[in-house]
């Protein structure tokens, strides 16, 4: 039988760099197969390639035994290879339902495909509403769409770029199941994660890349995952320390009795939100994407502002009523959860972006951007955060996606915050990435910063956190001590039955099915 | 740069074929329209004195455009500057202070803002879009226009003609030679192309303005207003263009009639784009627009062509360009039919 996909010699530069040399591979139909390696390691590029989004400069590619001539990505679709990117390519202004209708190969109509994918969706565990606009959409619920697209296809050959990273861990397990599912069927997965957990528990094979090359092979369910951490990173991963917290007396980030409608009628409504961050700890925001975090966030970071003006305090000061960038004036850093085109601007080079959030930091003079010191500040978070880019020249969207997400995570931790927002930290890092970005998150805390974690990841929250609120339909629960608790309380806390009103039910569908 | 000489070779190709197929020698027409315009010195001063509006103009112009602001309402924009400026040219109690020009100057530049800043206050304030509201203003400063030269304005002494007196000599740019029509205005476009270069490349506001335009929900994380880009967009195509209309009042019309531009804020738009909205491209696009003015003069009086003809000529030409720099970005592609 020959191997479903075959990569011959595949080499592919960017300018300065070689994102894939000379790479070979194979795939037997029916294996799942993890491509592994460490941030710009050129995992996305290959992928791309299989998938014809984008070219290699030499090297073939193979199909059952077939070369792929004219490799696009039509081409790969007619032979039942769907991709699922690592940013998503949704159309932003149209629905759920359209965006699907335009990847889908044979004629339909949309009620009938509307139908498939709410059925589908269900089915795997992945909730989505049809009629939804995109735009509207969480990240989470984006990957979902994505997912569900790629399924409805019934392909032979699956590419997933880290499709769990924003998944909840219900909906990760029943997609392991549908994976499993396929690859029994004979559907070839390639799998692409930095949660070598995931990896471990899916994965039958595995191509390790460092630095555009294959490095080494490995069999995942029978290695730790400490030996494929090593494998990707070249070296040991660092310790984790967490001295113990001593938090300031007065908080540094108060919620009093926020209340707020839903930014649409898909939104959620936050109801009562009260807590309180202290200077000197870390506090996790724990909770199943949809859930209101979108809307918390966009509350606490000043991009929606509040008309009660004291019902958010920062250093003492009513600021509900301020813009972002008035509340970073009383010192808030904030990393978004959409690092293209929120945390950062696509087409702007590097040092642009830096200047987005750091031109109080002396990168304006006189009302002018002061293109050296934007040069320097860039370099120093390229150089201090391991960012793999062509200099600050670069454009943030030739970046991999864990590389621009250190340079934004660096951008605002470099301008030493007294309270630092950050939602999912650590998404898309590599393993060594992670590690370095929470104990910078743990550092930054210890000297005096409050810092408040949003993130899906409970792992991630009781490594760092001191204490943890949980965020279920729009209400916040009251805060608890990390040393004090456990999953199964955090979890039963992010799944509270909706007793009553069904409309929103999504946090509990995720884990009845 | 591929892009404008792929335009040039296939407008030059498409344009020799339509005047040949219509019965004109396409040597001889093309030599007319880009070539005789500008062998002489009075050739020389028209090309300038035209392209210099459609410049500054689509300096302040595109100061909006990069932010997603879209002002097509230059033209009354700059209607309303000639109108003020020429006010206070007949109205000043002294009409020889040489405070005269300067205050005519302020005057445009004044009244242009206060054009725009309607549709920006709406724009900031009720959402309302802002292309529509600049596009209904133009024909309101239209017929303004109209109403005033027709009425409180008619120079008495002008045989009942639809226009105002003549400005004072002290109203007026001194041109560099009596003989031709260019004359000092221009150096307020270079000084424009400068501040735009200055502002779109250097300074922090319109670093700003580019991000709004390039990731508008990036603007809203940084807390970049997005009413400060509306009002700043808008503001610099209203000034720009009353600016321009001042300097038509007081450089080659000398007084109001109803018709006082040939369209320069309409042009001044396609001058930006084809300048893909940086300085020194609107530069060249604001040249090469004065010369199909120019060009198709020149052709209507000496070959005889239609307006119609000259028209059709120039838009191939504008449509290569501007398309060209599109399949630079974007590419078209059969895809391959699906069962
Ligand atoms: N369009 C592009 N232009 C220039 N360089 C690029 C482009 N796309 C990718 N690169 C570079 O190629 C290298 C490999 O990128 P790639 O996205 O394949 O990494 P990755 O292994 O997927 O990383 P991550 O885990 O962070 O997603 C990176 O150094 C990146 O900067
Ligand atoms: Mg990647």
């Amino acid at each position: 039988m020959p191997p479903r996909l075959e990569l011959r010699n595949i080499t592919k530069s960017y300018p300065g760099i070689i994102a894939n040399d000379d790479i070979s591979m194979s795939i037997m139909p029916g294996e799942i197969h993890a491509v592994l390696g460490e941030n710009g390691a050129g995992k996305s590029t290959l992928m791309k390639i299989i998938y014809g989004a984008a070219q290699a400069d030499s090297g073939e590619i193979f199909c059952d035994g077939k070369p792929i001539a004219a490799h696009t990505p039509a081409t790969s679709r007619a032979l039942g290879i769907e991709m699922v990117y690592q940013h998503f390519a949704l159309f932003e202004s149209v629905t759920v339902v359209e965006n699907i209708a335009l990847a889908v190969s044979s004629s339909f109509d949309l009620d009938t495909l509307a139908r498939q994918i709410t059925e589908l969706s269900n089915r795997y565990g992945m909730p989505i509403d049809p009629y939804r606009r995109v735009h509207d959409l969480s990240v989470g619920e984006r990957q979902r769409v994505e997912i569900v697209r790629c399924l409805l296809q019934a392909p032979k050959l699956l590419i997933l770029d880290e499709p769990t990273s924003v998944l909840t861990p219900q909906a990760v397990v029943k997609l392991f199941e549908t994976l499993r599912q396929l690859a029994a069927e004979g559907c070839s997965i390639v799998y692409i994660s930095h949660k070598l957990d995931e990896v471990q528990e899916l994965c039958d094979t595995a191509t390790v890349l460092r630095n555009g090359k294959v490095t080494g092979t490995a069999r995942p369910k029978e290695s730790t995952s400490a030996q494929l951490a090593r494998l990707m990173v070249g070296a040991e991963l660092p310790e984790m320390h967490v001295s113990p917290s001593v938090p300031s007396d007065k908080p540094v980030i108060e919620v009093r009795g926020l209340t707020a409608p839903a930014r649409d009628k898909y939104g959620v409504e936050l109801k009562n939100v009260s807590f309180e961050v202290r200077g000197g700890e870390i506090v996790g925001l724990a909770g199943v994407s949809g859930n209101g975090q979108a809307e918390l966030i966009s509350l606490l970071s000043g991009e929606r502002t509040h008309a009660n003006a004291l019902s958010i305090q920062i250093g003492g000061k009513a600021a509900a009523h301020l813009n972002a960038s008035e509340r970073r004036k009383l010192g808030m850093a904030f990393v978004p959860e959409e690092r293209l085109g929120r945390g950062a601007v696509p087409p702007h080079a590097l040092w642009q972006n830096a200047v987005l959030t750091a031109h109080r930091s002396g990168l304006v003079r006189n009302g002018l951007v002061d293109r050296k010191q934007a040069n320097s500040f860039a370099a120093k978070i390229i150089e201090r955060f391991k960012v793999k880019a062509n200099g600050p020249q670069s454009s943030a969207q030739s970046l991999s996606g864990g590389n621009l997400q250190k340079f934004i995570v660096g951008r605002e931790i470099a301008l030493e915050p007294k309270l630092f927002l950050v939602a999912q930290p650590t998404w898309g890092v590599d393993v060594g990435a992670a590690a370095f970005i929470r104990q910078t998150l743990v550092d930054l805390s210890r000297s005096g910063a409050a810092v408040l974690v949003i993130s899906e990841e409970l792992d991630e929250l009781f490594e760092i956190c001191d204490r943890l609120l949980v965020i279920c339909q729009g209400q916040v629960s009251p805060p608890l001590i990390r040393t004090k608790t456990n999953r199964e309380e955090i979890g039963l806390l992010m799944t509270r039955v909706d007793r009553g009103n069904g409309t929103n039910g999504r946090g509990e569908v995720a884990i009845q099915d | 740069m591929a892009a404008p000489v792929i335009a040039t070779v296939l407008t030059l190709l498409v344009g020799s074929l339509l005047f040949a197929v219509l019965g004109y020698d396409p040597l001889a027409t093309l030599q007319a329209f880009f070539i005789t315009p500008l062998n002489s010195l009075n050739g020389l001063s028209e090309w300038l004195l035209k392209a210099s509006p459609l410049i500054l103009i689509a300096c302040g112009l595109a100061v909006g455009f990069r932010a997603n602001v879209w002002n097509i309402g230059a033209e009354g924009q700059l209607i309303i500057g000639a109108l003020a400026a020429c006010g206070v040219g007949l109205f000043y109690p002294n009409p020889d202070s040489w405070l005269l020009l300067p205050l005519m100057f302020f005057a445009g530049a004044i009244a242009g803002m206060a054009w725009a800043a309607i549709p920006a206050f709406l724009r900031a304030r009720m959402n309302t879009n802002e292309i529509l509201v600049t596009l209904m203003l133009t024909y309101i400063a239209t017929l303004l226009l109209s109403w005033l030269v027709h009425g409180p304005w008619r120079d008495p002494a002008g045989f009942n003609y639809p226009q105002t007196a003549l400005l004072s000599a002290a109203a007026m740019f001194e041109p560099f030679d009596y003989a031709y029509r260019l004359n000092a205005s221009v150096f307020i476009t270079v000084v424009a192309v400068f501040l735009m270069w200055l502002f779109t490349d250097r300074s922090f506001l319109g670093y700003k303005m580019s991000v709004s335009g390039a990731a508008p929900l990036a603007a809203r994380y940084a807390g970049f207003r997005e009413s400060a880009a509306v009002w700043t967009g808008l503001l610099a195509g209203g000034a720009a263009a009353g600016i321009a209309g001042m300097a038509e009042v007081s450089g080659p019309l000398g007084q109001l009639s109803p018709q006082i531009s040939p369209g320069y804020g309409f042009a001044a738009i396609i001058v930006a784009f084809i300048g893909r909205l940086n300085a020194f491209g609107i530069v060249l696009g604001g040249l090469l627009m004065s010369l199909l003015f120019l060009g198709g003069e020149a052709v209507q009086m000496n070959l005889g062509l239609s307006a119609a003809l000259t028209r059709i000529f120039q838009g191939i030409l504008l449509f290569f360009l501007l398309a060209a720099d599109f399949f630079i970005f974007y590419r078209l592609r059969r895809i391959p039919e699906h069962a």
